[in-house]
């Protein structure tokens, strides 16, 4: 077994800048066993939180992570990185409270620096029935303990001046939500942040290794296929993100389930100006500056079933326009990049953390827009039902046969398949 | 599947039987064409939620619906491959029922 690396502390700093040794892998990158208490598919931020807290939180540490690629190479390597909690249902409002919470203590309880940086994110009303509509979200917000300051134009103007509030401006701006504490996360530092911290606690993080089926004993998942071998394992999670259908049809289970394109930006970089997140009030459409500079921003899905991983040129036409539409003083700059990430989405845009009709397997999907702020508490929920074969009390509204019994949970009517509204 | 002129790489195209081949911002996508509708008067609702909510979502082949919206304004039934976006044949959606 190759040495574990140590502790990150500012005295393990200098003492590396000192004799100049290389530091040491942060993970171990382990062969799959015969057999796992828990194997978990998918090496995104969600499988390796759960497995995580699955080690820490509930004593279960003969865990595996099972990844077809290398791990941060799916969404959780491909979004725009925002966090928050400004969500109006109840049942999302304490899920995504919960998880800014969890974020907030995340770069101590990991021992690595996932980089939260809350500088706030305002939600744009165009118009005073908009704005009621955020009022009403600030309150339920509070009313839950949860940070929320209702802005007019001119507390706008103060902290935005660079919108477009001339007389022609499409989209007049009436006023906004400002959640100081949402923000963004460095993405990448969440993959190898919970990576090494489950690591360390004995979890084994097996890359190039794809699943291609199940072990069934009657209505028992008991264990998986894989391209290097089959793999026992006592429990099973299915949390790989765009590939939920695929991946829960190798168990003969359907799921209200579609994959879709969902494209991000990056321009070049420029000094510092775009100081909080913004999120557009007229379209789906919200931008933030990265450290390096570029302004990364992103908008709707492509619109169809996808898995090309390659977004379609419209997308970025109307994207641009959304972007120019709001903040004029940008329209010259230059596209760096834009990649496209495949998502699930769900007929009421929210996702499925629970039991499925199988035995000993669970399912944690169907995410749409908004896997990445949920990370923390996915993993975190999904570990709980995994440990006690019952879904997490945060979860509850959640569940995988929501729709047959008239429960659709629909926060806005915008995650879900635009095209079936 | 037929792989159409177009592939990953370009704009996906569709072939509409009535204006030709055309842009896909023409076009108003309409899901899964392959279900069937559960007679009227169904009241086990298990079958409806198989219709409304359940998919099979494939890596490949797919029938999907689209409707000419800037264009003759039919609903077509397309072959498209969901891996690679190459598209095959399109036919109107009411010579075989209405969508
Ligand atoms: C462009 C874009 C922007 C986004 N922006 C935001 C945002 O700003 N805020 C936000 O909250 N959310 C955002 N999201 C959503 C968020 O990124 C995802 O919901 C979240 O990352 C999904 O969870 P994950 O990290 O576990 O997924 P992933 O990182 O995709 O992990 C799933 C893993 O499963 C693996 N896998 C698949 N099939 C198999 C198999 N058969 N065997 C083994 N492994 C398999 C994949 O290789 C992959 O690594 C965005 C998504 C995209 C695409
Ligand atoms: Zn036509």
């Amino acid at each position: 077994m190759i040495a574990m690396s140590s502790r990150y502390s500012a005295l393990a700093l200098a003492r590396h800048a000192l004799t100049g040794k290389p530091w040491a892998r942060a993970w171990r990158s382990a062969d799959p066993k015969p057999a796992y208490d828990v194997v978990i598919i998918g090496g995104g931020g969600h499988g390796l939180a759960a497995a995580y807290y699955l080690a820490a939180n509930h004593g279960i540490q003969r865990v595996a992570v099972i990844e077809r690629a290398y791990i941060g190479s799916g969404n959780v390597g491909r979004n725009t990185t925002l966090v928050r909690s400004n969500y109006l249902l109840d049942g999302n409002t304490q899920f995504f409270e919960h998880s800014l919470k969890l974020w907030e203590g995340l770069s101590h309880e990991l021992n690595f620096n996932v980089m939260l940086s809350q500088r706030g994110q305002i939600v744009l009303a165009h118009g005073p029935s908009q704005l009621e509509v955020l009022a009403r979200k600030g309150n339920i917000m509070r009313l839950n303990g949860i940070d929320a300051e209702l802005l007019d134009r001119a507390d706008v103007m103060r902290l935005l001046p660079y919108l477009d509030y001339s007389q022609a401006s499409r989209f007049p701006i009436h006023g906004g939500l400002l959640q100081r504490r949402a923000g963004t996360v460095r993405h990448d530092a969440v993959a190898w942040g919970y990576a090494r911290a489950a690591d360390r606690l004995g979890v084994d993080i097996v890359e190039n290794c794809e699943v291609t089926g199940f072990v069934r004993d009657g209505d028992r998942i008991i264990g998986i296929e894989t391209n290097r071998g089959r793999i026992a394992a006592g429990r099973t999670a299915i949390s790989v993100a765009g590939h939920s259908s695929a991946v829960a049809a190798m168990a003969g289970l359907k799921v209200p389930i579609e994959s879709h394109l969902l494209q991000a930006f990056v321009t070049e970089p420029i000094k510092p100006f775009v100081d909080h997140v913004i999120s557009f009030g007229a379209e789906l459409f919200y931008i933030s500056q990265s450290d390096k500079g570029g302004l990364v921003f992103g908008g709707h899905i492509d619109g169809f079933n996808s898995y090309t991983q390659r977004g379609q040129f419209p997308k970025v036409q109307s994207v641009a326009e959304c972007a120019v539409a709001l903040i004029p003083a940008i329209s010259r700059l230059r596209l760096l990049r834009h990649w496209a990430g495949i998502q699930d989405m769900t007929p009421d845009g929210s996702p499925f953390i629970g039991r499925t009709p199988l035995r000993n397997l669970y399912l944690n999907g169907g995410w749409c827009y908004q896997g990445f702020k949920a990370t923390p508490a996915a993993g975190c929920c999904l570990a709980f039902t995994i440990a006690h074969d019952a879904e997490h009390p945060l979860a509850r509204h959640l569940s995988l046969d929501r729709f047959e019994r008239g429960n659709g949970h629909d926060e806005y009517g915008n995650g879900n398949w635009t095209y079936r509204q | 599947m037929a792989t159409g002129p177009t592939g990953n790489d370009g704009m996906l195209r569709i072939p509409c039987p009535h204006c030709g081949e055309r842009d896909y911002t023409e076009f108003r996508y309409g899901g899964d064409a392959s279900k069937i509708r559960p007679p009227h008067g169904t009241a086990d609702a298990r079958a409806w939620q198989e219709y409304v909510f359940l998919f099979d979502n494939p890596k490949g082949a797919h029938l999907e619906y689209w409707q000419h919206v800037l264009g003759c304004r039919q609903w077509l039934v397309l072959e498209r491959d969901t891996a690679t976006n190459a598209v095959g044949k399109a036919h109107l959606a009411r010579s075989q029922g209405s969508p």
